[in-house]
């Protein structure tokens, strides 16, 4: 008797915990962008645009770190670099690649400029540690 | 017996059980790699996304990793399933440095191994020199709490390279274990004096 009953707490246990994980799984949207996605919104929203979503995982795949970091002269801070239009449109930070010849030129405006409204700027953590607190 | 029922009640949920577990294994595979429309970023109402490719398309078929982009982007790059560019300019000079640096002053934690190789492959030398790291042994007052708040090697690590969960990929060598001196490990005198010459080329940068 007292076997059972101790059993049957602990399949009570497994029920009660495994359907809160899987409940809590399925309701919390599990919203994660990519490690490492970039919200650029000094400029944009306040100039009409969607705020900037700027893809680590897709340009390392095409160019080290260097390239962008060291000749581009891109800051290695989130917020640190001010980009504006029209210093992409002179061939300067994205305007470097993004000019119809690399990859596709300013006109393809809603590409880059594809966040949420309301984003705040910043680079997207780990999911365990939100990443360093500055960022 | 309000406890027999009970017993029976908790076999008979054991099904639904595995379900839920089943599920939860589901739902965590399905929310690596998210579309665009639905990471919680990316606008779904611009049409522009269709244009964009997805995380899964690229990163599915990359070296395993369970954390950041779950791709082991070191693993990607060394083992030829990913060629990025080095240099935009032809003339820019593309450094890569194969030293390694022991770190001591890491408490109770195994020593840190800092290897330049797979750092120079991703990043230029001034990158990191000497506005982040000077080029000193013992000159960087690095430790974990300015790390952890994006200083150090907390500007990538935590943002883009590795996160700072994985505490053992770089306190990696055992204290009782390491017999060589701490700092710069130079193989031999002809390494040590490329080393200095191209310290001192970087320090003119």
């Amino acid at each position: 008797m007292t076997m059972h009953f101790l059993h049957f707490n602990r399949l009570n246990g497994i029920v009660f915990f495994s359907s809160w994980s899987a409940i809590l799984f399925l309701i919390i949207p599990s919203a994660n962008a990519e490690y490492a996605d970039v919200v650029l919104n000094k400029y944009a929203e306040s100039a009409g645009m969607r705020p900037v979503i700027y893809p680590h995982w897709f340009h390392r795949i095409r160019f080290r770190c260097k390239v962008c970091h060291s000749e581009l002269g891109f800051e290695m801070r989130a917020g640190a670099n001010k980009v504006t239009m029209a210093e992409i449109i002179d061939g300067k930070f994205c305007g470097m690649c993004h000019n119809g010849e690399i990859a596709w030129s300013v006109e393809y405006c809603d590409r880059c400029h594809s966040g949420l409204p309301g984003l705040k700027s910043g680079i997207i953590g780990d999911n365990e540690t939100s990443g360093p607190g500055r960022w | 017996m309000p406890e027999k029922i009970l017993f029976k009640l908790a076999y008979i949920l054991l099904p639904f059980v595995l379900i839920m577990i089943g599920l939860s294994v589901y739902s965590a595979e399905q929310s690596k790699w998210l579309p665009l429309a639905n990471d919680g970023l990316h606008d779904p109402e611009n049409v522009a996304l269709q244009a964009l490719q997805n995380p899964r398309e690229a990163l599915s078929v990359l070296p395993e990793d369970y954390i950041g982009n779950k791709v082991h982007w070191m693993k990607a790059l060394d083992e030829g399933f990913i060629q990025p560019r080095t240099s935009f300019n032809e003339s820019t000079s593309v450094v890569v440095l194969d030293l390694d640096i022991i770190m001591k002053r890491t408490g109770e934690m195994p020593l840190v191994l800092f290897p330049h190789r797979q750092h120079t492959e991703w990043l230029d030398c001034k990158n990191c020199h000497n506005r982040i790291f000077k080029m000193e042994v013992g000159a960087n007052p690095v430790n974990m709490f300015s790390v952890l708040q994006g200083e150090y090697c907390g500007r990538c690590h935590g943002a883009v390279a590795f996160p700072l969960t994985e505490c053992l990929r770089c306190h990696s060598v055992a204290r009782n274990k390491f017999k060589g001196n701490f700092g710069a490990q130079y193989k031999n005198k002809a390494h040590e004096k490329d080393v200095r010459q191209l310290s001192e080329k970087v320090e003119k940068l």
